[in-house]
């Protein structure tokens, strides 16, 4: 049994001549949190589809508590025990969740498929209670919700299915920062309680720092640069990695100078 | 409370015949039908020439509809009250041919999507020309001898102009925006969240070029944005919306090392940054309020640390700094601030 809850190794994905993910390998041990960071174009989000299984690799693994992921499932029970290897939270609230269903509906739907005969009403009060959503919003339709409340639903609802592993692709981006950083201590919360572990696909090095343990930079499918994200963002030693740290704005920050370098790059 | 030494405001005192900035707005005002408080509750806010302010808020603050009355593009059935002034004249009272006159030639606003404000099948260069030929202001010729220059000045080249949108990437694509905004030389211009939908480093080229610009052709720029590292980054003055009100305006630096009003400083710890240590952040708890639901007193109170029963009953008055006459804040507490649980 390996430690590593998941592990991709030497993934390749090509789309016509372009090398959109060419040789990406990671792990993420039990209850870790590992960050993509990238640019658009970089792959990071190809190859998190890959990890979900929303895109076929052209070659490389993808291994589960040890176990591959086939390419494909037959049958509804395999089908079920994939889905519950790997859920996905999307970037947009606003399109992940179906604008006729209640939030108790959205709930009581996955834990039918899921857990078909045990007690759901237990179960999602349980679910609302962990992401901050009180039972007055159990009724509530995803329109009648902020972003920041739609997000703990989309949570909630991943969560329901019990995964070994999350992937978040900029699962926070679309959020205000007072908002975001309300998810953001959620999500750390989570991991803490259940030991999931966490694939976060962002651009922003500040979400990066707040809630990875370890990153990998991602360029043009290809991985630049890799290990603990304190020691990553500290003392960057790749040239891309270091262009993009510097063109976080901040006080005394100089555009110009930016421009050159990518140009240079 | 109406009393004391920080209540004068010189800016409001001034005449508005001889008001010298570019976009000067004073209370401005507005209601739409079915909602229980004005969405934009008492705006005063100025840029003068070749100067770049920020107008930092959050989804619903009000920021885009501030921007937007600039132009005079207000949202349907609007009950509007207080001055837009652009170049000392009032854009709220501008007929149908002063207000092309005013969108083609003195103000133009660059969007945050390029993708959406182009039209896919045409090319670029008649997106560029076309502002200025319908007007009638450039001939076709005069126009595209501009358009070169101009794609040549956001470092594009001039075979840009033959190419259709879906041909170039969303940074370049934003250049064009920029490119365009600029052909009818205006004395403003708006940038509403014109980086969010670009990577950083794109971003980055993007300001680059903006700030350039600016002191090239001396325009005033109001930047809209909901990014306050990018707010205190690349402006001079910074204007803090919350629930349709200003809460803090001030000079970047000063606002940023010492905020005034409750809600900046939250803001400021609760933004995720690569210097905090690791952890969790400082989040506001709630939301911000609804626009179905009244307000009397402190948009902000409900969500506030400092909050007081006065803050529940009336709505604060911006105050400015005791040595600072330009940093303001609307905040009962703003002396209470410092030292205090949301200091930071």
């Amino acid at each position: 049994m390996s430690e590593h809850v998941l592990e991709a190794v030497g993934l390749h994905r090509a789309f016509a001549d372009v090398r959109a993910v060419d040789d990406v390998s990671f792990t993420l041990p039990e209850g870790g949190s590992l960050g993509i960071v990238g640019e658009s174009g970089s792959g990071k989000t190809t190859t998190a589809r890959i990890i979900v299984g929303l895109e076929r690799a052209d070659a490389g693994q993808v291994r589960v508590r040890g176990r591959e992921r086939g390419a494909r499932s037959r049958g509804r029970a395999q089908r079920l025990a994939r889905a519950r290897e790997v859920q996905m939270v999307f970037q947009d609230p606003y399109l992940s969740l179906d604008p006729r269903t209640s939030v108790e509906d959205v709930l009581r739907e996955t834990l039918r498929l899921h857990f078909p005969r045990t007690d759901h009403d237990r179960r999602v009060r349980e679910l609302l209670d962990q992401v901050g959503l009180g039972t007055r919003a159990a009724d509530a339709r995803p329109r009648q919700l902020s972003g920041g409340q739609r997000q703990r639903v989309a949570i909630a609802r991943v969560l329901a299915v019990e995964p070994a592993v999350l992937v978040l692709d900029e699962a926070v981006a679309a959020l205000d920062v007072s908002v975001q950083a309300q998810i953001l201590n959620l999500l750390a919360d989570i991991r803490e309680e259940t030991r999931i572990g966490y694939l976060f696909i962002t651009h922003d090095l500040g979400v990066v720092r707040c809630v990875t343990d370890e990153v990998i930079v991602m360029r043009q499918g290809r991985v630049v640069e890799a290990g603990p994200t304190a020691e990553v963002l500290a003392a960057p030693q790749h040239p891309y990695t270091r262009l993009l740290l510097e063109s976080v704005p901040r006080p005394g920050w100089d555009p110009e100078a930016i421009a050159a370098a990518r140009r240079a790059l | 409370m109406n009393e004391g030494p920080m209540k004068e405001d010189p800016m409001n005192a001034v005449d508005p015949a001889t008001s010298t900035y570019t976009l000067d707005i004073q209370g401005l005002r507005i209601s739409l039908p079915g909602t229980a408080r004005p969405v934009l509750d008492g705006i005063d806010l100025h840029v003068g020439a070749g100067e770049t302010v920020a107008l930092v808020g959050e989804s619903g603050s009000g920021k885009t509809l501030t921007s937007r009355s600039a132009l005079n593009l207000l949202p349907p059935g609007a009950t509007v009250e207080g001055a837009v002034r652009v170049g000392g004249q009032d854009v709220l009272t501008m007929n149908a041919d002063q207000l092309r006159a005013l969108r083609t030639n003195t103000v133009a606003m660059i969007f945050q999507d390029p993708r959406a404000a182009l039209n896919p099948l045409r090319r670029i260069g008649d997106f560029l020309i076309e502002s200025v030929t319908l007007t009638r202001s450039m001939s076709r010729p005069d126009a595209t001898a501009r358009a070169t220059e101009l794609l040549q000045a956001v470092g594009l080249d001039a075979s840009a102009l033959h190419k259709y949108p879906g041909q170039v990437s969303g940074g370049m694509l934003q250049r064009v925006m920029i490119a365009a905004a600029l052909m009818g030389d205006p004395a403003l211009l708006l940038a509403d969240e014109p980086t969010t939908a670009l990577d950083v480093t794109t971003q980055a080229e993007v300001i680059a070029l903006l700030t350039e610009l600016r002191e090239r052709f001396g325009t005033g720029l109001l930047f809209v944005t909901h990014d306050l590292d990018l707010a205190a980054a690349i402006s001079d003055r910074v204007y803090v919306m919350y629930a349709g009100r200003i809460a803090e305006s001030g000079p970047a630096q000063v606002l940023f090392a010492q905020p005034r009003h409750p809600y900046t400083a939250a803001l400021l710890a609760s933004t995720p940054r690569l210097e905090a240590p690791a952890g969790r952040l400082a989040a506001i708890d709630g939301q911000p309020p609804d626009l179905r639901q009244e307000s009397h007193g402190c948009p902000f109170a409900a969500r506030c640390p400092l909050a007081m029963e006065i803050c529940e009953r009336q709505a604060p008055e911006p105050l400015h700094a005791p040595d600072l006459p330009d940093h303001r804040a609307a905040c009962h507490h703003t002396d209470r601030l410092e030292g205090s649980p949301v200091d930071v």
